[in-house]
C-alpha cells in the first residue's frame, strides 16, 4: 500500500531554536554599512582634506589623533564595524563559490582568524599607542610631547 | 437602404518583409551527448514572429528532435521560459523585432535546474520550494454560510502584484544566489508566499514568515534585481522579497 504524505508536511525541518544568525547578519550588514559611510568619509575628510591635506600625515599627526579619546572611539568603531562587515561579506562570497565542504570550511576559518587577529591587534594599538616615545627628536613627534 | 461601400479600395499593404534569422540553440541529448553543444539553425522569420515560432519552424521543418516545452503559447501557462541572448524570457512573448537580428540569437535552457534535454529542465526542485511555503489559503474562521470571504478593495490590492505569478521559473533561474545555492527558496517561492502572507483572509502568515526566516530563506537575497528584470509578468519581485524581509523584522504583515 502506498501512503500519501499529508499535504502540509514540510519537506525540510523547521529552523532550530536559538539565535537566527542569518537574520542578525543581514541586519548587521545594513546597520554597520550606514554607520561606516559616516565614519569612513569623516576619517578621509579629516585626514586628507582638512588643514594641510595629505601632507600633514606623519607620525606626529597619527600620534596626536590617537591620543585624543574622541578619535580613539572613532577609530575603534571603524575598526570593529569594518572588519566584521568585511569578514561577513567574505563569508557570503566563500559560501557562493567554494562548494567543496572542506575548502569552504578552511577558507571561512582563515577569514575568521584574520578578522580576530586584526581586530585584537588594532584595538591594542589604539589604546596602548605611545605618541611620545622616549628619545625621539622633537620634529618627528606631536607638539604636546615633552621634548628632552 | 444604402450599403456602406468603400469609395476607394484600400491601398494594398506592402508585403511584410521576411528575413533570415540565425538561432544558436544549446542542445543536449542525454542518450548521445555527455556535454551540451551549440547548434545553429537558419530560419525565415517575420519581424512580428516570436522566438517560439522560430523554434516551431525548426522542429517542424528542420530538426524534429529539438525538444522544448510549450502549452498555451500566449504567455499564461509559463511553460516556455528560456534563456534568450543571456536573459530569461518566455519564448512566446519575445518578438523577433525586439532582438538584434544582425547577430545570431542564442537560446538555451534556464540555468540552475538540472538539464534534461535541449531546452527542458527538471522543474521539480523549483516546485518543491514552492510547495514548502504553503501556497494555499489557511483561514482559522469559517465564512458566513453560503457566502464567500469578504475582502476590501484595499486589502485585495495589497498583494495584487504577486497574484500574477505563472510559475515559469524565469525569476528563480535568473538568480545568482540560486545558481550557486540550490537550497535557496528562490524568488518565485517567496513571491507566492508574499501573496498569502499579505492576504487579509489568511491566518497563517506567521507560519510562512517563520519558514522564510530560515538559513535558506529571504536573507539569502542580495537584491540583484535579476528576478524583477526576468519576470515576464512584470511582478516587482525584489520589492516583494523586501516586503517579506520587513514583515519578518517587524514581526507582522
Amino acid at each position: 500500500m502506498t501512503t500519501i504524505e499529508a499535504p502540509r508536511t514540510p519537506s525540510r525541518p523547521a529552523r532550530k531554536r536559538g539565535v537566527n544568525w542569518e537574520k542578525w547578519g543581514w541586519i548587521y550588514m545594513r546597520a554597520s554599512g550606514v554607520v561606516l559611510v559616516v565614519l569612513i568619509f569623516g576619517h578621509l575628510f579629516v585626514n586628507l582634506v582638512l588643514g594641510q591635506g595629505v601632507k600633514a600625515i606623519d607620525f606626529a599627526f597619527v600620534g596626536g589623533k590617537l591620543s585624543s579619546p574622541f578619535w580613539q572611539v572613532w577609530d575603534l568603531l571603524m575598526l570593529w564595524l569594518a572588519l566584521i562587515h568585511g569578514g561577513n561579506g567574505m563569508r557570503t562570497l566563500v559560501n557562493d563559490y567554494a562548494s567543496h565542504p572542506l575548502v569552504n570550511r578552511i577558507l571561512k576559518l582563515a577569514i575568521l582568524a584574520a578578522v580576530v587577529v586584526l581586530v585584537l591587534l588594532g584595538t591594542l594599538v589604539i589604546f596602548t599607542f605611545d605618541p611620545c616615545p622616549a628619545g625621539a627628536p622633537a620634529n618627528l613627534v606631536a607638539s604636546f610631547c615633552p621634548v628632552p | 437602404m444604402s450599403t456602406a461601400v468603400l469609395d476607394t479600395p484600400p491601398a494594398p499593404e506592402a508585403p511584410v518583409q521576411s528575413f533570415t534569422v540565425t538561432l544558436i540553440i544549446r542542445r543536449f541529448d542525454p542518450d548521445q551527448d555527455t556535454e551540451p553543444r551549440w547548434q545553429d539553425f537558419d530560419v525565415e522569420m517575420f519581424p512580428t514572429d516570436r522566438i517560439l515560432d522560430a523554434l516551431h519552424k525548426i522542429k517542424w521543418e528542420q530538426d524534429g528532435s529539438l525538444t522544448f516545452r510549450r502549452s498555451c503559447a500566449h504567455g499564461i501557462c509559463g511553460s516556455d521560459a528560456m534563456r534568450i541572448n543571456g536573459r530569461n524570457r518566455l519564448a512566446c512573448k519575445t518578438l523577433i523585432k525586439d532582438l538584434d537580428i544582425s547577430k545570431p540569437i542564442y537560446v538555451e535552457a534556464i540555468k540552475g535546474l538540472p538539464l534534461e534535454k535541449d531546452l527542458i529542465v527538471d522543474m521539480e526542485p523549483f516546485f518543491a520550494s514552492y510547495r514548502e511555503v504553503q501556497p494555499f489559503l489557511i483561514p482559522n474562521s469559517k465564512p458566513e454560510k453560503g457566502k464567500e470571504r469578504v475582502q476590501s478593495v484595499a486589502d485585495r490590492a495589497r498583494f495584487d502584484d504577486t497574484t500574477k505569478c505563472i510559475l515559469c521559473a524565469a525569476c528563480t533561474s535568473s538568480c545568482p544566489v540560486f545558481w550557486t545555492d540550490g537550497q535557496y527558496f528562490g524568488p518565485a517561492a517567496i513571491v507566492n508566499a508574499h501573496r498569502f502572507i499579505f492576504d487579509s483572509r489568511d491566518d497563517a502568515s506567521q507560519v510562512r514568515l517563520d519558514i522564510l526566516n530560515d538559513k535558506e530563506g529571504v536573507w539569502r537575497c542580495r537584491t540583484t534585481f535579476n528576478c524583477t528584470d526576468a519576470c515576464p509578468r512584470g511582478i516587482q519581485v525584489t520589492q516583494a522579497i523586501a516586503e517579506v524581509k520587513q514583515a519578518i523584522l517587524m514581526g507582522k504583515r
